[in-house]
């Protein structure tokens, strides 16, 4: 046994010393993709939070679990219900396994969020890191087509609405949107086309991109010389000071295994206890009132109540490419590896979060109540009026904020840009608030108590 | 040796390496564009299947009262009456995002429960979000029946008379 252990996979039989452990590492299949020894700071809990690996774990939790939901699904408008009624009340831990899929594809939006805004704030994009950067830009992208593409599989009132406006909004996109809406949606609204197309996208197409894409961003993280880490302060005869390496084994090994058996055991509880949604099955003619999105989409849904839709997705889409190109902006690699890049930094974060709670409550009730663009500007297309008015005003309100940080605030580029960030993460969270717990029936703002 | 000498000194010469290798880039580039343009092919939707997408007959004129509004949920339109004796087939489908707008008698509107976006009974926007009136299909009356031609879908910005279709 042991011996075809050895022969499979390389493995020395419990290394004891340094040198074995790290010729363990370099020789494992999976393990390779750490480096043998790492810096200790990197190790550090409340540097990373684990963000990175939990997202890791949980996508290995969905692979499965998708696995094996295949075998018990049917993508056809008559029957993929039913087939989600049958995993609910027939098959053996068919409500868990569903549920662990739910549940893990749900949180892995929020700790890839999560993930994206830590390596932001700590200069993660620094040192030659651009390229990874914009890799785990695609991959939050990915993982986002991922849930939009499963969200309809179930094929209830939820699943058909929440994709009928996402693919609406395609329909706004200049030249190429109705193109690829029609493509999508194999038909000019949502049906078996559509349900087979997002089926086939889901099992096969992205998690194909997704292992690729995955496996490129760990290796590309150890060719960087691994996570980004403060630079050393030099030692008093001037020599840079080293730092403490350990070894992968048992140092981060055993980390990254507590973790996931946490992570896993937290999401499979989480999972027995609340059921994953299932409404009524979808009805073409009846859409629910009100009609929401998915949560991850609420802030973007939000938008579209006070924005012609090109706008609305103007906005996000000018805030993405500005995340992408912030490795072009914030240049200076004196600060990678430190929090909020100085105590400026810290200060603009801040100022930047409590603009983020406090102004898009006030916008979005000042637009609800008193502000009608269309009506101040009679004769005018609501394109204008409604779209690059209110456009060019969310766009002038950030520059001015990061100008406010610039010039008063006497903050450098990256610490200017950092309040900016904030700012904008803050506002999403809101938005999205906004748009779950205080939207109700016609999508008026109501109280959710 | 001496026939590298001359290739680079003779750029405007190509030596059989280069063809071939020129060669195996441009047959690999219509290879990718070939796989390409076949699975796009391949994916293309085909075209509708079903009642929506074809002539439908709503039923004889008489059958609708004027100032009416009769939901056809196969062919996925509202026919209206109008007051003047006019029809007009709007799609259900809301301009703004797509859901299907409801018609409510009590108020004289159509309602998108999505976002709250409202029409007339022409179709045309009261409320915004909706950027257009709602989009119509054409209407012929033969022989006392009203037909709707669902297979082509027309947009207008709003209401106009002539959009409505008179019987006789």
């Amino acid at each position: 046994m042991t011996k075809l252990k050895e022969r499979l996979l390389y493995t020395d039989k419990d290394p004891a010393d340094d040198r074995s452990r790290m010729r363990a590492v370099a020789n494992n299949l999976i393990l390779h993709l750490h480096p043998t020894k790492v810096p200790a700071p990197a190790l550090k809990w409340t540097y990373t939070w684990g963000l990175g690996g939990i997202s890791a774990t949980l996508t290995l939790v969905l692979l499965i679990t998708g696995v094996l939901l295949m075998f018990r699904y049917d993508a056809s408008v008559e029957r993929a219900y039913t087939s989600i009624q049958n995993l609910e009340t027939q098959v053996t831990f068919g409500a868990l396994i569903r549920g662990l899929h739910h549940w893990s594809a749900n949180l892995l939006i929020v700790t890839t969020f999560l993930h994206l805004i830590r390596v932001f704030l700590t200069g993660g994009f620094k040192q030659g890191r651009t390229t990874n950067w914009l890799v785990g830009v695609v991959l939050l992208l990915l993982v986002v087509a991922f849930n939009f593409t499963g969200y309809l599989l179930p094929w209830d009132q939820l699943a058909f609405w929440a994709i009928t406006v996402g693919t609406s909004l395609l329909g706004y996109v200049p030249v190429f949107g109705g193109a690829i809406s029609n493509f999508l949606l194999a038909g000019p609204d949502v049906g078996q086309g559509a349900l087979r197309n997002f089926y086939a996208i889901h099992v096969a197409v992205l998690p194909a991109i997704m292992i690729l894409l995955m496996s490129y961003h760990f290796w590309k993280v150890r060719k960087d010389g691994g996570i980004s880490q403060p630079i050393p302060a030099p030692t008093e005869d001037k020599r840079p000071s080293r730092v403490e390496r350990l070894t992968t084994i048992p140092h981060l090994v055993q980390r990254e295994f507590a973790a996931a058996v946490v992570l896993i055991t937290a999401v499979t509880i989480f999972a027995m206890l609340v059921p994953p949604p299932l409404e009524e099955l979808a009805n073409p003619i009846h859409p629910p009132n009100p009609a929401k999105a998915a949560w991850y989409f609420m802030g973007l849904q939000e938008l579209l109540l006070h924005m012609h839709p090109l706008a609305a997705m103007l906005l996000p889409g000018i805030a993405l490419a500005g995340i992408a190109a912030i490795p072009y902006w914030d240049k200076r690699e004196e600060d990678i590896g430190v929090y909020f890049r100085s105590k400026i930094g810290t200060g603009t974060a801040l100022i930047g979060a409590i603009l983020g709670v406090a102004l898009p409550p006030v916008l979005v009730v000042i637009d609800e109540y008193w502000l009608d663009l269309p009506s101040m500007m009679p004769g005018v297309s609501t394109l204008i009026s409604n779209g690059f008015v209110p456009l060019a005003l969310s766009l002038g309100g950030l520059a001015a904020i990061y100008s406010l940080f610039r010039v008063v605030g006497r903050a450098n580029r990256g610490e200017a840009t950092v309040g900016l960030f904030v700012f904008l993460m803050v506002s999403l969270v809101m938005l999205t608030i906004i748009g779950v717990f205080f939207r109700g029936a016609n999508m008026a703002l109501v109280m959710p108590f | 040796m001496n026939k590298k000498t001359t290739t680079k000194n003779d750029t405007s010469e190509l030596n059989r390496r280069d063809f071939l290798k020129m060669g195996a880039s441009a047959l690999s580039l219509l290879a990718v564009l070939e796989v390409g343009g076949a699975s796009l092919l391949f994916m293309q939707p085909r075209s509708l299947e079903g009642e929506f997408g074809g002539t439908v007959n709503a039923g004889p004129v008489d059958s609708f009262p004027t100032s009416s509004v009769t939901h056809f949920p196969d062919g996925r339109f509202f026919l209206i009456h109008t007051e003047t004796g006019g029809f007009l087939a709007v799609y259900q489908r809301c301009t703004h995002l797509g859901c299907t707008v409801n018609w409510e008698p009590d108020q004289n509107r159509f309602f998108c429960p999505c976002h709250a976006s409202a029409f007339d009974i022409h179709g045309d926007v009261q409320n915004p979000p909706a950027p257009r009136a709602l989009d119509t299909f054409a209407i012929t009356v033969e022989e006392g029946q009203v037909i709707v031609n669902t297979g082509a879908i027309q947009t207008r910005d709003e209401f106009a008379p002539e959009q409505l279709a008179y019987a006789g």
